[in-house]
């Protein structure tokens, strides 16, 4: 198992390097440069080469681009342009939002999308079937933003039941209460996903070998279905998961305007309104990070979900 | 002796395009304690259908028992609810399959699948029934059992793979062995061992083992009995050296002629033409005739299994108009 963390680490290097790279040239093919961004159009051309100078924009590209992998590498992002903080400064102060809203989608998304998968597959081409089925087609086909203001409109503008402002808050039922709507939103598409890869998956395992062998051992149903059915089935969940985590937090950019909500989202828009090139290049840098890091985690899970993972 | 297993009249149905077809019908078969009947067919003649319908394992959706009974013990398991089949299956019959290679459970150890059995029909903690397991892991052969009781089927050969799931069948001490084409899979080395062991283990138990297979050669190394099939049908039964030789079917016939043998030039070995008839499209009168060198007009009649004359105070049946006459006629 050690060996196998040491290898999806290894792994992950080069992975990280393509992703730094192509950001710097991103960042660099974008008309204009930081210093033009900084200064306006009408700035003198002295100013902006002493700003370039400042910044390190005269030096050779080769020059620059270590400069930059080294930045980046040690954690230092720099100073955002507009408001003079520090980019891991902001990405911090907002970031806890994010996570907690992709994690609650998630959690959200795994309570309600499981057991619909599950009961699908079991009564498959019978009601409960049906329903699963037009349910999840429905939350994969209803863009997050429509269904975010729908939501809005009914819980909060009509019945009054949630805020329709999230204003930051220490009290943690108001906290959740703010969390619950943009939760439920990005929540319902997870469980939509959830659904279909769990059905399917389920289907296919119900129709394996082992499966038999265990109900000629006389394992009862209930066992059957959890311990030899779903265990199996949360193999191709588990990776759906992981890879849908990516969208969510770029679902979530939308679902925070929607919902006013502070975030990682909210704070890439501003970013870009205000051509703030140091915060937009940081937080694609740690954005980035943030979804080869829950790749490596998802190969983890895999492992302990999967026996014959690790071993190969 | 008095049967075991008596299987009667029984009659599987399959749903095809929207109607009930027999895939097997009116079979009858009987097992005594310590018996190994074998039941030999080709592919499509219905031999896993007669024994996933005793355990009753065959999908719900799409498959039924439309008659018959299969009195175990002189109980009907045709008739038990699913949940007192449950506590039949894996403790009084089990079963082990032709596939050792998907037939485990993957991310279960091999341990924990010997000793869930346990732990279900007898009752027994975790940790006795895995120390049971590893018991029952040295007593299939399979080499080094604490160590092998922790790892995963992906780490088992496909020989080791059966072992293990013969040691499964057989945690509960059932009295019934349903075994279909256990040795299929295997390299022809590990098939004998796995054959031995089995017959081993019979003796030992004083079961009955009920064994599937389309190999004629492991027929003659482990039975004591034979029940040919043919298109869902029991077309002759008889103790296994009458069988072989004295057959009466035109089709078991066919079926030992087309047996490679070490003692025979290979060129004298004759294919079966044709195929089995699919569950939909079965002939009128006797299913083999289309194939059958001997077919005559009254073929067009379906035949009974019955005793055929020369028997000579042997159970020898088969189900041939022809033959009988023949005899007879003798």
């Amino acid at each position: 198992m050690t060996r196998y963390i040491i290898r999806r680490l290894l792994a992950a290097i080069p992975t990280l390097l393509a992703m730094l790279t192509m950001v710097f040239v991103l960042v660099r093919l974008v008309p204009g440069d930081a210093a033009m961004a900084m200064l306006g159009d009408q700035a003198s051309e002295a100013s902006l080469s002493a700003l370039r100078a400042r910044l390190g924009l005269d030096q050779p590209i080769g020059v620059q681009y270590l400069a930059f992998l080294r930045d980046m590498l040690g954690g230092n992002f720099g100073v955002s342009m507009s408001s003079g903080r520090p980019v891991l400064e902001e990405v911090a102060r907002v970031l806890p939002y994010t996570l907690e809203l992709t994690a609650a989608s998630i959690i959200i998304g795994a309570i309600f999308g499981l057991p619909l998968g599950m009961v699908a597959a079991l009564y498959r081409n019978a009601w409960p079937d049906y329903v699963s089925r037009i349910l999840s087609l429905t939350g994969l086909s209803f863009p997050g933003f429509v269904s975010g203001i729908l939501m809005l409109l009914a819980f909060a503008v009509y019945l009054r039941w949630f805020p329709v402002m999230s204003i930051a808050s220490d009290n943690i039922v108001d906290h959740l209460r703010n969390l619950a709507l943009p939760a439920l939103n990005l929540g319902l598409i997870m469980t939509a996903y959830i659904t279909r890869v769990t059905r399917s998956s389920m289907l296919n395992v119900l129709g394996e070998d082992y499966i038999r062998t265990a109900r000629a051992k006389g394992v009862p149903p209930r066992r059957l279905i959890m311990r030899h059915g779903l265990r199996n089935a949360l193999i191709p969940v588990v990776t759906v998961v992981g890879l849908y985590f990516g969208t969510l937090i770029g679902n979530s950019v939308l679902v925070e305007l929607v919902f006013t909500r502070p975030g990682l989202g909210k704070l890439i828009l501003g970013a870009l309104q205000a051509r703030d090139y140091t915060l937009l290049q940081g937080l694609m840098v740690i954005f980035a990070s943030f979804v080869i890091l829950v790749n490596i985690l998802t190969d983890l899970i895999y492992a302990v979900v999967d026996p014959r993972v690790s071993y190969s | 002796m008095t049967a075991l297993l008596d299987i009667r009249g029984l009659t599987t149905e399959f749903r095809v395009n929207g109607r009930w077809h027999a895939a097997i019908q009116d079979v009858d078969l009987s097992l005594a304690a310590n018996e190994t009947l074998a039941v030999v067919g080709e592919s499509g003649s219905g031999k896993s259908v007669t024994a996933l319908s005793t355990l009753r394992l065959l999908p719900q959706a799409g498959a039924r028992i439309g008659r018959g009974e299969i009195l175990f013990e002189g109980r009907d398991l045709a008739k038990l609810s699913e949940r007192q089949m449950a506590k039949v299956r894996g403790n009084d019959i089990a079963m082990i399959f032709q596939e050792p290679m998907t037939s485990l459970n993957p991310t279960m150890t091999v341990g924990d699948q010997i000793a869930e059995v346990l732990m279900i029909h007898r009752g027994m903690s975790h940790g006795a029934a895995l120390n049971e397991a590893r018991d029952l892991l040295d007593e299939v052969r399979v080499p080094d059992p604490a160590r092998r009781v922790t790892e995963y089927p992906h780490q088992f050969s496909g020989g080791m793979r059966q072992r293990a799931m013969i040691a499964i069948a057989l945690a509960c001490r059932p009295k019934v062995l349903l075994a279909d084409e256990p040795t299929t899979a295997l390299d022809v080395t590990v098939q004998h061992q796995v054959l031995t062991l089995l017959d081993d283990l019979k003796r030992e138990r004083g079961m009955g083992v009920i064994f599937i297979t389309h190999n004629l050669g492991v027929v003659a190394q482990i039975a004591d009995r034979v029940a040919v099939m043919y298109a869902g049908e029991i077309v002759e039964t008889a103790d296994c050296t009458r069988l072989f030789a004295n057959p009466a079917h035109p089709y078991t016939e066919a079926l030992l002629r087309a047996m490679p043998r070490v003692d025979r030039r290979a060129d004298t070995l004759e294919p079966i033409p044709g195929s089995v008839p699919s569950i939909t499209g079965r002939p009128a009168g006797c299913y083999f005739a289309p194939r059958c060198g001997y077919a005559r007009p009254e073929c067009g009649h379906h035949p009974v299994l019955g005793p055929i004359s020369g028997a000579g105070g042997s159970d020898h049946q088969a189900r041939c108009i022809l033959r009988a006459k023949a005899e007879e006629a003798a």
